[in-house]
């Protein structure tokens, strides 16, 4: 039998529960040393960019209009690539997390590959599909008259092809992590399936869908292959950042250095500021 | 230990085993009444088979009472929807519920950790069940509001769900699943995470919410102390079938098998404490060790029971009741003696020590509990 | 044959191979070819009869057709070469060899590129011109958009891809269109003149500026039509051999191949036409 206990003493909050320690004092040197090896050799090439640098063309680079144009609109496109791979990659991802369904397994298999498939062949698939000769891109054209290659939309579909998988992936694993109960929860207390997942599971899994679209969009901010091959290459209009580096790399290695530098600062900026204002927020 | 004034009468004991074949439950709820649960819960899974009937009128409390992987769980949830009946029925108030989704049955669950959702503050939680039942927002969080100061939780409203203490969090969930008038509560093991201190108290309230409770509430645990103490009738499983039910004194002292035996060997009384006496509500005294005001649960194992053919003169025991014995049962080396009379008990001894007292049903013998090993909890 | 054996004489030749260009290497030390033992009487070009070894050509993409003939038959002619073709953008391709990719030969697509090479001074001698190639209207088999000048590229509603101005089909594409007093706007700069082809054999663009060896190279794919102003935008392909070479007498040795009648033929049936 259990001893009788004070009613206020009881009562203690459990808000803490044991604190995580962070590991402290001299690393293992079989995990220090590849762990330094592995930082050079992630920061090196960026470092080599930046000491190569044409500082001195910088300026004019800057405040060319076509830089500015390609920068837009390579924000732009990443950023609409990353929303719709929120919208269909997110009920994506619970599908294949939360329903069992027969060929699940073939069907994270397909959904992961374009991450293994080079981008270009991504691009030319895109074509095949949804071209203005393509499978479904035919009917597009006849029926409604819309053509996706060499348009902007094509952009964001070609980078949301590209970039979706991190985010399912992502977002599947934080699901697959959550506890279904919350859901069943949520189920007695009157809530459908749906509204179980949009108010109670989507919040809980928050941190890891917002990991996973800046994934995403980092790699669509990244995207080369897919977008030149599918939504080819005119500034202002699908001429992203990427393209303009690779084009400007042809005849002025230097110039493309410059933009590349651009590019990684800006996405540095948008993805520090993003992780301090939510990612540390959970 | 034991008392010298034994007689033998091993056989007549036996004899007089009680067939409790015969338990029914206490209150009707069957299907002709309409109000309240009538249920059969029949899952397979597996090589696991559930096959319980459970029956309850509104305002009982009822403890699905069993070891773990009895199946307790199980019911729960086919009870709630989480779980598809393989067979049998469930209506609640006379309406069928086994093909209805859990969202659409008048069911609300307070879980074994309780399943707060993190994101929401402690009024969200509770205003979750209205709003997904219609209630606009500022309507919802005002009953909400209304429920949390039942709770007298009021001024942790707004503190999300790991701010608060066990009991605060046990206070939350119960209240998140009352806003949405279930005509069945269930709870799931609703002590089982709070540390033993914490735990007493919250049994008391949780006591009180369910005795205001209207509808039918169904608790699991597997804890016969909160089962006697919280519920009106206790439903002891094993290996997915009903193996007893009654009320908790009757299980207590005519146990059927020799695992309920073990598992509710109790006796438990209620009355009003006054430092260490304890007054019982029809008649006796009981005094305990805790220093204790107010409505108090008092309780000992049958095997702090000390039997004696004439009233003890020089025993050190405080309490002392004179009894008859109303039965005998043998359970593995151990008798379990029925005593009605001043304070209805139930004593366990040795079958030696029961041959030694000649105890057999009918006369008169004196038991004494030592105050040290009783123990008192308010209720 | 048993495929055993087949493999065991494979590996056999990739050894042989192998036990050649490290022969080789040391022959450029001592000054002077070393006869591999097999002579070849019928090799055609100049001071071949002493060649083996590996050749690595860098060479422009439009080349691949001509050049993959000619390498076949160089092997052909000087038992114990093999010959490695490096094929790709001029520009990437020069880019690699002042780098300091290993290569031999570099043939490139325009003399602009062909220049940053020997204003590195990478290169070996002066570079000759071997070829010479011309833009072409690539459209649709049967021509449904019945094109018949540079003018009616500018049709409203046609979509038409070029080569970006950074690589040389751009630049002769822009050329050409100077010439013609002519404003395009296309469907997009393509990176290079494959992709440009490419677009239009996928019917997803209805015509691509780009060259005639591009329309040859993509067979009933793609229908060619010529136009007067291409004249003024006539690409020169210049050839070197590098100063890095690790086998000068085969680079020199393919370089007279390539100009030799035998080679102006091969490159003449991929659509090129000569210097």
């Amino acid at each position: 039998m259990t001893p009788l206990g004070r009613a206020g003493a009881a009562d203690r909050p459990r808000t803490g529960g044991p604190r995580r320690r962070r590991v402290r004092g001299t690393a293992p040197l079989p995990l220090l040393l590849p762990a330094l090896i592995g930082l050079v050799f992630l920061v090196l090439p960026l470092l080599a960019l930046l000491l190569r640098a044409p500082w001195r063309s910088m300026p004019d680079l800057l405040t060319s209009s076509e830089v500015w144009q390609a920068l837009r609109l390579s924000l732009v496109c990443a950023t609409a690539a990353t929303a719709v791979s929120l919208v269909i990659g997110v009920p994506l991802a619970w599908l294949l997390a939360r329903v069992e369904f027969p060929g699940r397994g073939l069907v994270r298999a397909l959904v992961t590959l374009p991450l293994v498939l080079p981008p270009v062949v991504g691009g030319v698939a895109l074509l095949m599909a949804l071209g203005r000769n393509g499978v479904v891109g035919r009917w597009l054209d006849s029926w409604f008259g819309i053509t996706l290659p060499f348009t902007t939309t094509g952009v964001v579909l070609a980078e949301a092809f590209v970039a979706m998988p991190f985010l399912v992936i992502s977002v599947e694993g934080t699901l697959r992590a959550a506890d279904p109960r919350y859901e069943e929860a949520a189920t007695t207390l009157g809530a459908s399936r749906f509204t179980a997942f949009r108010r109670v599971t989507l919040p809980l899994v928050a941190p890891g869908i917002a990991a996973g679209a800046v994934l995403a969009w980092a790699r669509a901010l990244g995207e080369f292959g897919a977008t030149i091959t599918f939504a080819g290459n005119f500034p202002g209009r699908t001429q992203t950042m990427p393209l303009a580096v690779y084009l400007a790399l042809q005849n002025d290695p230097q110039a493309a250095v410059a933009l590349s530098l651009v590019l990684l600062a800006v996405s540095i900026a948008v993805l520090a500021g993003l992780r301090d204002r939510w990612m540390t927020a959970s | 230990m034991t008392d010298d004034r034994r007689t033998t009468d091993d056989r007549r004991a036996t004899d007089d085993r009680r067939t409790t074949g015969t338990d029914t439950p206490r209150r009707p709820g069957g299907p002709g009444s309409g109000a309240g649960l009538d249920a059969r819960l029949v899952v397979e899974r597996g090589s696991f088979r559930l096959d319980v009937a459970l029956t309850a009128a509104p305002g009982d409390v009822v403890a699905l009472l069993g070891p773990n992987g009895a199946g307790k769980t199980t019911a729960l949830r086919a009870l709630a929807g989480l779980v598809p009946l393989s067979g049998g029925h469930l209506r609640l108030d006379g309406a069928e519920l086994d093909r209805t989704p859990p969202e659409s049955r008048p069911v609300g669950v307070v879980f074994q950790d309780y399943l707060l959702f993190p994101h929401l503050s402690a009024l969200d939680n509770v205003a979750f069940g209205p709003r997904c039942r219609g209630v606009r927002k500022a309507e919802a969080r005002a009953q909400a509001a209304v429920w949390l100061d039942r709770m007298g939780l009021a001024e942790h409203a707004a503190a999300k769900p790991r701010r608060l203490s066990g009991g605060q969090a046990q206070r939350v969930a119960l209240a998140r699943a009352l806003a949405t008038h279930p005509r069945l509560l269930l709870l799931d093991e609703p002590l089982a995470a709070l540390d033993a201190r914490t735990r007493l108290d919250v049994r008391a309230q949780l006591r009180r919410h369910l005795a205001d409770f209207e509808a039918v509430a169904l608790l699991v645990t597997h804890d016969p102390l909160d089962a006697m103490v919280l519920a009106d009738r206790l439903v002891v499983m094993e290996n997915g079938r009903v193996v007893q039910e009654g009320t908790p004194s009757h299980i207590a002292r005519h146990p059927r098998t020799d695992y309920i035996a073990q598992l509710v060997g109790l006796n438990l009384y209620r009355g009003r404490a006054e430092g260490h006496t304890v007054r019982l509500e029809d008649g006796p005294e009981i005094t305990t060790t805790e220093d204790l005001t107010g409505p108090v649960f008092v309780a000992f194992p049958p095997g702090a029971v000390t039997l004696h053919r004439q009233r003890p003169g020089g025993s050190s025991a405080r309490n002392v009741w004179r009894c008859e014995v109303a039965g005998l049962e043998t359970h593995g080396d151990q008798i379990r003696a029925d005593l009605t009379g001043e304070l209805p008990l139930a004593a366990d001894l040795t079958t030696v020590a029961a041959a030694e007292l000649d105890l057999r049903p009918g006369p008169t013998v004196w038991a004494t509990v030592k105050a040290a090993q009783t123990h008192a909890s308010r209720a | 044959m048993t495929r055993s054996a087949r493999r065991t004489r494979r590996i056999l030749r990739a050894t042989g191979a192998g036990a050649a260009a490290l022969l080789a290497l040391s022959a450029c030390s001592s000054s002077g070819a070393h006869s591999s033992g097999t002579s070849d009487a019928s090799a055609s070009g100049a001071a071949s009869d002493k060649v083996s070894g590996e050749v690595t050509v860098f060479a422009a993409a439009s080349l691949k057709e001509g050049f993959t003939t000619l390498g076949k038959e160089f092997e052909k002619e000087h038992p114990g070469t093999k010959v490695t073709f490096s094929f790709g953008g001029s520009d990437s391709l020069a880019a690699g060899i002042t780098g300091g990719a290993p290569a031999d030969v570099f043939a490139s697509a325009s003399a602009k590129t062909m220049k940053t090479v020997t204003d590195q001074g990478d290169a070996v001698g002066a570079p000759v011109t071997f070829v010479r190639n011309r833009l072409e209207i690539a459209t649709l088999p049967g021509n449904p958009d019945r094109l018949s000048s540079l003018k009616d590229l500018t049709r409203s509603g046609l979509k038409v891809v070029l080569c970006a101005k950074t690589v040389p089909c751009g630049a002769a594409a822009q050329k050409a269109l100077d010439a013609g007093g002519l404003k395009l706007t296309p469907a997009s700069y393509e990176e290079d003149v494959k992709s440009a082809l490419n677009k239009v054999v996928l019917k997803e663009a209805d015509a691509a500026l780009v060259y005639r060896t591009d329309v040859k190279a993509a067979g009933g794919k793609v229908e060619g039509v010529e136009f007067p102003e291409s004249a003024e935008a006539v690409n020169d392909y210049p050839i070197a051999r590098l100063k890095n070479a690790k086998n000068p007498a085969a680079a020199t040795a393919f370089i007279a191949l390539v100009r030799s009648a035998e080679g102006r033929k091969a490159l003449g049936e991929a659509g090129f036409l000569s210097p």
